[in-house]
């Protein structure tokens, strides 16, 4: 029985507009976060002097900042998913299961 | 200039260390301090509390989903303050703290690599496994596959993590509150022990979840104001503290940059991996994705215990700043009253000193207060993991192969968490002299290379078969295990060989892509009959991973 409703679901063209538009969301955002991190983990090993520089007279430096700016970057594009991700794909989940609901009967 | 690089050596040892450690305790051995009298009182108030909590929670844990999952009934924001409560252990407090007094930038870069987990589990997991799971993740990895052996494997991973990260716990509250309280080792390690199968059995996941809830408001609280009187001395200004401490430290201007400790690029990435993804495979964390209603609540876990973790770890590093300079220069925190020299009660006190420097005993007090609330909730969560697994997958699905009453799983389960608090009190004692670092790596270990490629193949690769879950699953756990135990914290420290075989702190980085290696050629190869109706049955499961349709505790549309 479910397996039938699953098999709706899957023939409806929502269910593909919903996995490839969350699926690059998702991948993009992870391509993002890796790239920075391991950007900067890489940086820390090859080239740490990039990291110490100072801005400006104050005592702040690249490293820091950087690191800053991650944690700032990371969640921003947490609360960027979650947002898409409970108003776009859940309505269009929502919209789909309704469908195919309805073309059981 | 042979001096300074011995003494170099010698602080990068200590600080290696508590790098292994900070995931998961405080182990240093410590002495015993006089009896500390306003800790005590403010920790048998949030006892009381919680056990009247406990109490409450009782009443409303009749069924199974109850018990293991407080019947899907806690919001996304509760959630997660009670996740970040998990993964912000006591370690976290006070070994982070020390790490950026001792370290400073290299603490912070420690810091990301503890925090980018979050965004990742969010959008490549959160959704799927609250669609998937039930009451443990391996209800998602032997969605499709053999139940009885993958379960087993599954089981068994999360039995060895919880284990390790139990002992670890249990070891470091002993030395703790040996040294906050003033109260001996052992009837430490039995009142955690205690507490945590009566938090555990009596209230379930209710309980669990109320006790990481307050627990994580006290810590946020406790460090929030310890920053915030610390860092008006400063007058709030990051340049003037930031001054100061370049001018005390020994690292002198390196204090704000990269220095020795993530130097080896190898390391490093290693270290980042099997933080990063062993968040995606501790067993008490995972766990948390199905105590919500639905995917949105599970999203909106993560995203508040990324901005709980987030914000924390911002606020340590203020912390560790400023006690370099409030802590650094008073003969008070140091032994025999020489600055510079060895800290009253260890590297791990710094965050403690700093309390007491601007708050007094009162605040001491409440820090320390809350320090032993932090591994009594993280204990309770372990505990409950590990009793689910026994009791959910062995016994009802392994053993039983689901003909089992609800009645009769949550008996078990009860037994099941009776049963790991004694093991975790007799352990914790048995390792009380030990060095016990090597147990946080092989915790986080096991859990990125044996946990994490099972659960991530099982969601997103149709042709994962029941050979492939299993040879990645024990390849990879089997790989961890090997590597930690010939790397230095195990061949070194524990067992006395001058050099490691392993040159490395955390296996993940070899560990984790072997795990996928024979996750992925024991699948392919695989051309069982029983391989095939698994590869056909990913089709349905990938419906309800995407859309939630038929996830246990969803709302039907």
């Amino acid at each position: 029985m479910s397996s039938e409703m699953y098999a709706r679901i899957r023939k409806n063209p929502k269910f593909k507009e919903l996995v490839s538009k969350r699926e690059r969301l998702a991948w993009t955002l992870t391509g993002i976060v890796l790239v920075l991190f391991f950007g900067l983990f890489m940086t820390v090993a090859f080239n740490p002097a990039v990291l110490a520089i100072r801005l400006g007279d104050s005592f702040v430096t690249t490293g820091l900042l950087m690191g800053f700016f991650q944690f700032i970057l990371f969640w921003v594009l947490t609360a960027f998913y979650v947002v898409r991700a409970n108003s776009e794909f859940d309505a269009l989940t929502e919209e789909l299961l309704r469908e195919s609901m309805k073309a059981k009967k | 200039m042979k001096k300074t690089l011995l003494k170099l050596a010698a602080g990068l040892v200590v600080s290696g260390t508590t790098g292994a450690v900070l995931a998961a305790g405080a182990v240093e051995i410590t002495q015993k301090q006089p009896l500390n009298i306003p800790a005590i009182i403010m920790f048998a108030i949030f006892v009381g509390m919680t056990l009247a909590i406990t109490y409450w929670a009782a009443s409303r844990t009749k069924t199974a989903s109850d018990f293991y999952t407080a019947g899907g009934g806690i919001t996304g924001f509760q959630n997660g303050l009670a996740m970040a409560g998990d993964y912000m252990s006591a370690a976290t407090l006070l070994g982070l703290t020390a790490m950026v007094y001792t370290n400073g930038y290299d603490a912070y870069l420690f810091m990301i690599a503890f925090f980018v987990g979050w965004p990742i589990i969010l959008f490549l997991m959160a959704e799927r496994l609250r669609n998937l799971g039930k009451f443990t993740f391996a209800d998602i990895t032997s969605y499709r596959l053999d139940q009885g052996k993958v379960r087993t494997m599954a089981a068994i991973g999360s039995l060895t993590v919880v284990c390790f990260y139990l002992i670890v716990q249990m070891v470091g509250a002993g030395q703790l509150i040996k040294l906050l309280f003033g109260l001996d080792y052992h009837i430490a390690v039995i009142v955690v022990g205690a507490l945590m199968v009566v938090y555990v059995t009596f209230g379930g996941m209710v309980a669990t979840t109320w006790v990481q809830i307050i627990k994580a408001c006290l810590l946020l609280f406790g460090g929030t104001v310890i920053t915030v009187l610390a860092f008006s001395q400063f007058g709030f200004s990051f340049n003037t503290l930031a001054a100061k401490t370049i001018e005390l430290h020994k690292l002198k201007d390196m204090l704000y940059a990269p220095g020795k400790l993530l130097e080896d690029p190898i390391n490093a990435i290693s270290l980042a991996m099997g933080l990063m993804f062993g968040l995606a495979g501790l067993p008490h964390i995972l766990m948390r994705f199905f105590t919500v209603n639905n995917a949105k609540e599970a999203r909106k876990s993560v995203l508040y215990a990324a901005g709980f973790v987030g914000f924390f770890f911002n606020v340590i590093l203020l912390m560790g700043l400023c006690a370099i300079v409030i802590v650094g220069t008073n003969p008070e925190f140091f032994e025999g009253g020489t600055i510079g020299g060895k800290i009253i009660g260890g590297g791990n006190m710094v965050a403690m000193h700093l309390a007491k420097a601007v708050g007094g005993n009162l605040l001491l007090g409440f820090l320390a207060a809350v320090a032993f609330a932090t591994i009594l909730a993280v204990v309770s969560g372990l505990a409950l993991a590990g009793a689910s697994a026994i009791s959910h997958d062995l016994y009802a699905r392994v053993i039983k192969k689901g003909n089992v009453s609800e009645a009769q799983e949550i008996k078990v389960s009860k037994m099941a968490s009776f049963g790991i608090g004694l093991i975790a009190v007799v352990l914790g004692i048995a390792f009380e002299k030990q060095n016990v670092a090597f147990m946080a790596a092989l915790a986080f270990g096991i859990a990125a290379a044996g946990n994490f490629p099972v659960l991530f193949l099982s969601m997103y690769w149709k042709d994962l078969t029941t050979r492939g879950a299993l040879a990645a699953g024990y390849g990879g756990l089997t790989a961890a295990v090997v590597l930690v135990v010939l790397s230095k914290s195990v061949w070194v420290t524990v067992l006395g060989y001058a050099t490691p075989i392993f040159p490395y702190d955390q296996p993940a980085l070899f560990a984790m892509p072997l795990a996928f290696l024979l996750g992925y050629v024991f699948s392919i190869t695989d051309k069982s009959e029983r391989a095939g109706k698994e590869r056909a049955a990913f089709a349905d499961q990938w419906v309800r991973a995407q859309t939630g349709f038929g996830a246990d505790g969803a709302v039907s549309h």
